[in-house]
């Protein structure tokens, strides 16, 4: 048997073989909070969130690691659970840099998230007092290891996705924390800089240095290698301020590698991008309108005989372009003489 | 690719050669490493101990350029032990026992002097990747980018058909394309012998049915090579050249000759989105628009045809490349360019194309279509050659070791073999502008075994000069046992040191590939530490 049916808070709901309460339980529409939960990573049970009541089964399970048996009753809200819960994200926040406004992830938080969920409004402990430095020698992310909830997200990203494993939770007790091999700086590690753990952080711990949120994104393909990463640019006015990838319906899976992720923003906005057709007089590159750009050149490729032209077209230009510059080759120019890199 | 990226992860046996994948093809180097977390098993061939070996159950350390011998070694352990795919051979192949004969020529002794390889290993690869089905071979090229790079695909496809590894999930021969359009590119027909869809210009039907389609008379005779376009710009035969968002003054081999020949140019036309070194010969600059500034699709290295959309506004002046086309069109009185919108010329693309028939911006909104994709009912072919190859039967070829063209000597006693920082790309056009890659890889960085800058009094950061039989270039050196002794290893991405300045021009017959991978050079240390 394939499917599995069961209950979760009183609404049936059917599951594939194998699927976990937690996966049940989203599919029922039914919200639990977590934390260490990941759809990109394998379960972990690590921040007890998403512990749950389930008929004939002792204690709280957590659900992201309970997989779905045939006929389970499975109650979320119940005031064991949340007692729980509650004590979790107490102890967290009581050990969480809490300036949430100037905070990368503000609003995007999941520590927020389900603090809110949970209506912790104050807290029974006195807040810590000790402060780490923040790793900010990665070009482009850093590490504030103040905003962390250890939830490893981010190592397990590391190792799960891209397999690197450039960074571990070191210590042990009060003292862990989120670390590189001897606990150098990010710059100084095996780090790819890809930005998995980024993405996977679900609070402000690990965030990219260009935190501006864009006003709308556009989903496209990535530039760079053939692998054809799709991935949504974030615009803000006429910049490119995030890189996010797609997950579904895609070559990658939502994954990024390091240029893809943030080497595109940059290029895009550069200075030196050439902004007006230009023609060289008396060895000189002049500024010149289209229209005279473009008369020039018609006229002069005209001037050859068929054989003496050749166009050499772009991996980098989309199919419609090098379609119509090999027509261009063909059935004006009369020339076969039309090649790319493709072989560079 | 035969097969999609995807089935990668669950393929028993990876077999990566020629491919440093995880610097060139970052989000497959996940999904194969991903694939050895599951347990999957990985073969890597590979010159350098490149990052996959790391995650490698074998590691293959082939001489460079000895790929032919390596693999048919390889191919006559399987056949000599019985580890064939019988059934597949018989069904799907033709002329195996000329391919069985050639194996002769292939002794373990032989191919382990050719190679380096010892004989142990060569049998463990050929065992391992016969037994663990199915079986998936990547490469790039480390395979191609040599004066026989047809031999070394051929010899692959060899191994993939004696195997069966062909036509299944998670199996095939998978070449990792370098550049985000390349596959496209050539899917369009811009190359020199046919047109979109890989339709022979020679072909009279097809010749038909493109001057129809077109209104317009056509050459059936191919064109030239970039490399054939450069020889013949240098002898005064082509005397103009258009040239849209290439830098072949960094990207190609004998780069001094490829600068000679286009200032050699009586015309030269670049369109661009930067000032490259190439544009910086120009006669006329015409500004094209980056990905983020235009609507089109590109096609990935499985032949998915995805979407490219417009997120921001062209800067100045700059339009779009197919718009600048079809107005030089225009005014040169060519019909058939009045295109509104990339939507429409794909729309021409599809009936003129089989393969591309059944693709429409309307099916790419939500999401990819892999070609073969011929009718607007087909769902796209993500894996190819399932019931029949395109010739029909899959013929197995009997091979030859040949040797690269330029081989180590007295004067030139290191082989350079170049490739890709994961940090950079090609020629830098892009990558270089962004600040933090930079931080990464800023400069050239010659790796040089320790064993071999010991030798010549070298350490780690000095300045050196390379030289070849064509050129000489200035960069620092980095000390690393990632590349073996013999051998010197440099990326193209700099153009201060211009590492195609020292490249072979020795060209795969066939494919007119230049043999990028092998050329023979001295380094010698620089007294003074300033550029050449």
């Amino acid at each position: 048997m394939d499917e599995i049916r069961l209950t979760v808070d009183g609404r049936e709901v059917k599951v594939k073989k194998g699927a976990t309460v937690l996966e049940a339980a989203q599919a029922a529409g039914v919200y639990i909070p977590t934390l260490c939960h990941d759809p990109d990573l394998e379960p972990y049970g690590g921040c007890r969130l998403c512990v749950v009541e389930i008929e004939k089964m002792r204690g709280l399970p957590t659900s992201c690691t309970t997989p779905a048996t045939e006929g389970m009753v499975v109650h979320t809200d119940t005031p064991a659970a949340n007692d729980v819960r509650r004590a979790a994200v107490e102890l967290l926040c009581a050990d969480h840099y809490s300036e949430c406004l100037t905070c990368p992830q503000n609003q995007r938080c999941e520590l927020q998230k389900v603090a809110a969920y949970l209506g912790i409004t104050r807290l029974p402990y006195p807040k810590t007092t000790r402060t780490f430095p923040v790793d900010d020698s990665n070009p482009f992310f850093d590490l504030d290891r103040n905003r962390c909830i250890l939830c490893a997200r981010c190592v397990r990203a590391c190792n799960e996705i891209t397999c690197v494993g450039a960074i571990d939770l070191a210590y042990r007790g009060y003292q862990s924390k989120v670390a590189t091999f001897g606990d150098q700086l990010m710059i100084s590690s095996i780090c790819k800089s890809c930005g998995e753990c980024v993405a996977h952080c679900p609070t402000g711990a690990l965030a990219p240095k260009e935190s501006r949120r864009p006003t709308r994104e556009v989903l496209t393909t990535c530039p760079y290698c053939g692998v054809g990463c799709q991935m949504s640019l974030g615009i803000r006015g006429h910049e490119i301020v995030s890189v996010r990838g797609k997950r579904e319906d895609s070559p990658n899976k939502g994954w990024l590698c390091v240029k893809g992720r943030y080497g595109i923003g940059e290029f895009v906005s550069h200075p030196d991008r050439l902004t007006a057709p230009l023609v060289r007089r008396d060895g000189e590159l002049k500024k010149v309108s289209w229209d005279e750009a473009l008369d020039l050149v018609a006229r002069k490729l005209a001037s050859y005989q068929k054989g003496e032209v050749a166009v050499i077209t772009s991996a980098k230009c989309t199919n419609e372009e090098n379609y119509v510059f090999q027509k261009l080759a063909r059935a004006v120019l009369g020339t076969n003489n039309v090649d790319h890199c493709a072989r560079l | 690719m035969t097969n999609s990226i995807g089935e990668l992860k669950d393929a028993a046996c990876i077999l990566a050669i020629g491919s440093n994948t995880t610097a060139a093809h970052p989000v497959i180097g996940f999904i194969v490493k991903q694939a050895t977390r599951k347990g999957n098993k990985l073969i890597v061939a590979n010159p350098r101990e490149i990052e996959l070996v790391r995650y490698a159950d074998i590691w293959l350390q082939q001489n460079p350029g000895s790929d032919v011998a390596l693999l048919m070694g390889m191919a006559r352990v399987i056949v000599a032990e019985g580890l064939l795919d019988q059934a597949f051979i018989e069904q799907r192949g033709e002329n195996f026992a000329a391919f069985r004969e050639s194996l002769k020529d292939f002794d373990l002794d032989s191919v382990a002097q050719i190679t380096g390889v010892p004989v142990a290993k060569i049998v463990e690869a050929a065992r391992l990747y016969a037994t663990t089905r199915p079986a998936s071979i990547i490469y790039a090229m480390g395979i191609t980018q040599h004066s026989h790079g047809t031999d070394n695909v051929m010899a692959i496809a060899n191994l993939a058909m004696l195997t069966g590894n062909v036509g299944k999930p998670s199996s095939g021969v998978n070449p990792l394309r370098g550049q985000n359009n390349v596959q496209g590119a050539c899917d369009m027909g811009a190359l020199p012998n046919v047109y979109s869809g890989y339709q022979a210009v020679s072909n009279p039907a097809v010749k038909a049915k493109f001057e129809s389609a077109w209104g317009v008379t056509l050459d059936d005779k191919p064109g030239l090579t970039l490399t054939e376009i450069m020889d013949a710009a240098h002898q005064g035969k082509i005397k103009a050249v258009y040239l849209i968002g290439e830098n072949p003054v960094l990207s190609d081999p004998d780069a001094s000759h490829v600068r000679k020949a286009l200032e050699k140019l009586d015309f030269l036309v670049v369109q661009d989105i930067f000032l490259t070194e190439t544009a910086q010969l120009a006669d006329v600059i015409l500004p094209g628009v980056s990905f983020a500034e235009k609507e089109g699709t590109f096609t990935n290295t499985e032949r998915r045809v995805q979407r490219v959309r417009q997120a921001l506004a062209p800067v100045g002046e700059a339009r779009s490349d197919w718009w600048i086309a079809c107005e030089i069109a225009r005014r040169m009185g060519g019909k058939g360019f009045d295109f509104a919108s990339p939507a429409q010329i794909m729309a021409e693309i599809a009936r003129v194309t089989p393969s591309y028939g059944g693709i429409t911006y309307d099916r790419l909104e939500t999401g990819g279509l892999t070609w073969p994709c011929p009718d607007e009912k087909h769902p796209g072919t993500p894996i190819l050659h399932t019931a029949q190859f395109t010739r029909g039967k899959g013929q197995f070829l009997p091979l030859k070791y040949k040797p690269p063209q330029e081989l180590p000597d007295a004067e030139y006693p290191l082989i350079l073999t170049t490739g890709r920082s994961l940090f950079q790309f090609h020629t830098g056009t892009m990558s270089r502008k962004v600040g933090g890659l930079n931080k990464f890889m800023g400069e050239e960085l010659v790796e040089i075994n320790p064993a071999d800058a010991a030798a010549l009094g070298i350490a780690d950061g000095d300045t050196v000069r390379i030289t070849s039989r064509r050129d000489t270039v200035a960069a620092r050196a980095k000390l690393t046992a990632t590349t073996p002794p013999g051998v010197v290893f440099m990326t193209f991405h700099f153009a201060e040191s211009p590492a195609n300045r020292l490249t072979s021009p020795a060209l795969d017959p066939v494919a007119k590939i230049p043999e990028l991978k092998v050329c023979a050079v001295r380094v010698e240390k620089l007294k003074q530490s300033v550029a050449v």
